[in-house]
């Protein structure tokens, strides 16, 4: 029962890192029915990022003396980066392809994928960055229960930035224009949306997202690399199939739900095979319920 | 005129600032609490220099200042175009035949590595040409059964000894029947659930050969594979049967180039088929394809399980020639070249594909020394290429327009 | 004589190659509705596409109140009084009743006059008051329509342009829709009304046009479209 629970909780952390890049692959897939390929890559800049802040703050001094805000500054500074990366990116290899066919955008977007995740490598080296461990260490212990700070610290980010996302794109009039964008592009220039713009936004909001989940992943396992976007990537762009792409609810159960799956079946099945399990089940969830598990049927949270 | 001008240049000018303002924090904040501008100040003039010098040459080029130049080029292409147009078909075949059978005696082992790789490409390119171009059905992961025919081969080889050519339609046949086992499950999905689930069991594939110790040796790979054989007569004392091996560099390229003649042959053959104007009538509506008659449902199925079984013998040789397989051989970005090959050369289109993989596979290698760079090179060309030319280098000729993407 | 609110002069567009419209002039003026019919396939729905600048325009111009439009992209025109309802009415169909109507006034930042207006929409269609909550897509078609009018409406606009509100609708809502255009037309509101159902739409409006494959091929006083012994073999399903 004590190991279920402590996979329960590394399930759900993990989980929300996923829900979190899913994010970003749905809210652009459901307004431009694009595969972004580059998204798992927009995590792992994120990733280094954080990297590249904090070494250059823990160098300077300031990590010692104002941890939380050293971390808040940094995750909000590589989510700006990572906007103005993904920002780049849809100007350039998207937008000018918007009226033709998806394999072509396809193509561009693997192009980009692999440009970037070069990029990276050429800039910060082949090997991995570590993390400084100031925020690694600790943790509460319950019986053999053992929750690290880090967790908490990463699960409340998670499910802040989850419901921010939530008021953003239910509650505000930016976020119905999304919608509106989504649902129909050429009645929403109708009513004087500007799509581009919110093209756009959709993607700093996915890219910013993804930032968030790369500085965390970093600080969770200690390291990043150069190609640490591509199966988190595929991963999340599982969850967010298995949530029924486009849905942001969607998503986010998706998110938690590979997570999950990922870490009960590396706990209690084979944990070399982890990276299987997620495939096998999005593979049998689609064979049966082809539209996702929040399909079309449910449309209420489509973006 | 100007006008256009002006805001171009100032988009330019915004590029360039972005770019800046993406590289520095790469370059410029150092792990020992220090800001440099230099080192990122330095890559970004070179960008700079190296954009100027295109936006130059292109505005040169829209003024029509390079027509004397080109013109001629042109000229010289398109006479080219006549000609082979208007040459028979056989001697065309003919003459291609020839120079590819005559291409060892006059290179060196490194252009017949090269030639080696491009052969085996191109086998690939149009085994995926069948499932992408013909039927329309994106795959993610058609390097799994180019991975499922090496390990055939491979496992056969070493476990019971088993020969190269009686091994090939082995491994033809469980490529088959793996492309199948996708096939199934995904033949009800729309096109990017297609794209996902296909990618999924690629990867599943390749983490199979990673962790299966015991059959796989692991990340380790198989060692000790033995080349493809052949009987020769051998006349000295009587007659007798020798026994062959073909290590020899330029033997293999034999072996490539007549593997890649005879996928040249079946896909030619099944595009001007009944079974391959099934398969566009798929791409282009399934609804209507269904409506009039067309089993659609085997169809797909049979262009997974044709694309694989090329795939597989693509697979095989690669083992045989490499005598060495590994799961690294079969990751994700392997799928994505042998796709890219396929749409920059012109999806459907057999010589386009053919391009498609000289340009991929044997311009890099005139870049050797950059071998940094090239696949930041391979990311940003296959980009560009989809934003000038999304056709391909020549496009198919009967290529509609997929009724998924129609406008509504 | 009043100023037109809105010309087209001489107008080609279409799609790609093909040209739909072929050089079409015509004008509306302001507070009067403006019907313009045609069958099947006569380009009415593009010549509409185009005064939004959907569908680009080849030549000519179109001018609204004597400024060149055809250059500003379609998402400022709802900021300048030009609103359009278009063909098969095209709600949100995720988003809530109210939630379309707000996004009519997408443009506007003047929030309490957003919720008024969004009141008076309620008092002119009190079925959409009922339904505020629902999907716009589990509307039916009679609703669908008026919010698709209620939606144009509330961006304010000085010419309203609507396309086929009576298309797939029974013959009493279609009646009801059509005296709710006369009144939003008396309140000042300039429409241009684009129909096949030429009986109903010359009977409201005051002048028409009749359109055929892409050509602009009688206009009148609608009342005397309504008694042009031609228009009503071609149209109006009238034979004597």
């Amino acid at each position: 029962m004590e190991y279920f629970i402590q996979q329960l909780i590394n399930g759900l952390t993990l989980g929300g890192i996923y829900a979190l890049i899913a994010l970003g692959y749905t809210m652009v897939y459901g307004i431009i029915q694009l595969i972004n390929f580059a998204h798992g890559e927009f995590f792992a800049a994120g990733g280094y990022m954080g990297v590249i802040l904090l070494s250059f703050l823990s160098a300077n001094g300031y990590l010692a003396t104002y941890p939380w805000l050293c971390l808040s500054g940094a995750i909000i500074l590589s989510m700006a980066y990572c906007s103005l990366l993904a920002t780049g990116v849809e100007k350039i290899a998207y937008k000018p392809l918007r009226k033709s066919s998806r394999l072509s955008v396809l193509l561009s977007a693997l192009g980009m994928s692999i440009f970037i995740q070069n990029g990276l490598m050429l800039t910060q080296g082949v090997y991995d960055k570590a993390y400084p461990t100031i925020f690694s260490q600790g943790g509460f212990d319950f019986g053999n229960i053992k929750v690290s700070y880090m967790q908490i610290v990463m699960l409340l980010i998670t499910i802040l930035l989850l419901i921010l996302l939530n008021l953003l794109v239910f509650k505000t009039r930016i976020g119905k224009a999304m919608r509106a964008t989504a649902q129909d592009k050429t009645m929403s220039s109708l009513v004087g949306i500007k799509s581009d713009r919110i093209i756009s936004l959709t993607f700093i909001i996915g890219a910013s997202l993804a930032a968030a989940a790369g500085i965390m992943v970093g600080m969770y396992y200690g390291s990043v690399g150069y190609t640490m976007g591509f199966v988190p990537g595929i991963k999340a762009f599982a969850a967010a199939v298995l949530g029924g792409i486009g849905n942001i609810t969607g998503a986010m159960i998706g998110g938690f739900l590979i997570g999950m799956i990922e870490i009960f079946g590396a706990g209690y099945i084979s944990s070399e095979y982890k990276d299987v399990f997620a495939f096998i089940i999005l593979i049998g969830v689609l064979y049966f319920m082809p539209t996702g598990i929040m399909g079309e049927n449910i449309d209420d949270t489509r973006v | 005129m100007i006008q256009e001008f002006k805001s171009k240049g100032k988009k330019y000018l915004i590029g360039l600032v972005w770019l800046f303002l993406l590289l520095w924090p790469l370059l410029g904040i150092n792990a020992d609490g220090t800001l440099t501008f230099v080192k990122a100040f330095s890559v970004w003039l070179y960008i700079v220099c190296a954009s100027m010098i295109v936006v130059t040459i292109y505005i040169i080029h829209k003024k029509g200042l390079t027509l004397k130049l080109t013109k001629p080029l042109s000229s010289a292409r398109n006479k080219i175009y006549a000609y082979t147009a208007s040459m028979p078909k056989p001697l065309l075949f003919s003459i291609i035949g020839i120079i590819a059978f005559l291409f060892p005696f006059f290179t060196e082992r490194y252009a017949q590595d090269v030639a080696i790789n491009v052969l085996i490409y191109i086998c690939l390119g149009l085994g995926l040409n069948i499932v992408v171009g013909m039927a329309g059905l994106l795959d993610l992961g058609y390097i799994a059964f180019y991975g499922v025919g090496a390990y055939t081969y491979a496992l056969l080889n070493t476990f019971y000894g088993i020969s190269f050519w009686l091994s090939l339609p082995i491994a033809a046949g469980f490529s088959g029947i793996a492309g199948c086992i996708v096939g199934y499950p995904t033949l009800r999905m729309r096109g990017d659930y297609l794209a996902i689930v296909t990618l999924g069991f690629g990867e599943i594939i390749r983490i199979v050969f990673n962790n299966w110790m015991q059959l796989t040796n692991g990340p380790n790979g198989i060692l000790g594979i033995k080349p493809p054989s052949v009987i020769i007569p051998n006349f000295t004392n009587g007659f007798s049967l020798e026994y062959l091996y073909l290590k020899k560099l330029h033997y293999l390229y034999y072996v490539a180039l007549i593997l890649a003649i005879f996928t040249i042959i079946v896909v030619a053959r099944l595009s001007a088929s009944r079974i391959g104007r099934a398969w566009e009538a798929i791409r282009e509506d399934e609804t209507a394809a269904e409506m009039m008659g067309v089993n659609t449902f085997s169809l797909k199925l049979l262009a997974y399980a044709a694309g694989a079984v090329l795939g597989g013998i693509a697979g095989s040789f690669f083992a045989a020639r490499m005598r060495f397989v590994s799961p690294e051989s079969f990751t994700f970005i392997e799928s994505a070249m042998v796709l890219s090959m396929v749409v920059l050369g012109g999806m459907g289109s057999i010589p386009g594909i053919i391009l498609g993989v000289i340009a991929l596979i044997a311009l890099p290698e005139v870049f050797r020394e950059f071998e940094l760079y090239r696949m930041l090179a391979f990311g940003a060309s296959m980009t560009l290429m989809m934003l000038f030319r999304p056709k391909g280098i020549i496009p198919s000729k009967r290529m509609g327009v997929r009724s998924e993407e129609k406008e509504e | 004589m009043k100023k037109p609110i809105l010309e087209l002069k001489n107008v080609t567009s279409g799609y790609n190659e093909i040209q739909v419209l072929k050089n079409i002039s015509i004008k509306a003026f302001e507070g009067e509705i403006v019907a313009v019919i045609g069958g099947n396939g006569a380009g009415k729905t593009t010549m509409l596409m185009t005064i939004s600048n959907i569908v680009p325009v080849t030549s000519g111009e179109i001018l609204y109140y004597g400024e060149p439009i055809h250059k500003k992209p379609a998402d400022v025109l709802p900021g300048i009084g030009l609103c359009q309802a278009p063909e098969g009415r095209r709600i949100f169909p995720r988003l809530s009743v109210e939630d379309n109507l707000e996004m009519g006034a997408f443009l506007r930042r003047d929030n309490k006059k957003i919720s008024e207006d969004i009141e008076y929409i309620y008092q002119l269609f009190p079925i959409l008051k009922d339904r505020k909550k629902q999907h716009g897509g589990s509307l039916s078609g009679g609703e669908q329509q008026m919010l698709a009018i209620g939606r144009a409406m509330m961006s304010r606009p000085k010419l309203l342009l609507l396309d086929e509100p009576s298309l797939g609708l029974a013959p009493l809502i279609v009646l009801k829709i059509f005296e709710i255009i006369k009144e939003i037309n008396k309140k000042g509101t300039t429409v241009l009304l684009v129909e096949q159902n030429a009986n109903l739409s010359l009977k409201i409006a005051q002048r028409g046009y009749v359109m055929e494959t892409g050509k602009i091929i009688a206009q009148d006083d609608a009342n005397a479209l309504l008694n042009n012994e031609e228009i009503k073999k071609a149209y109006l399903g009238v034979s004597d």
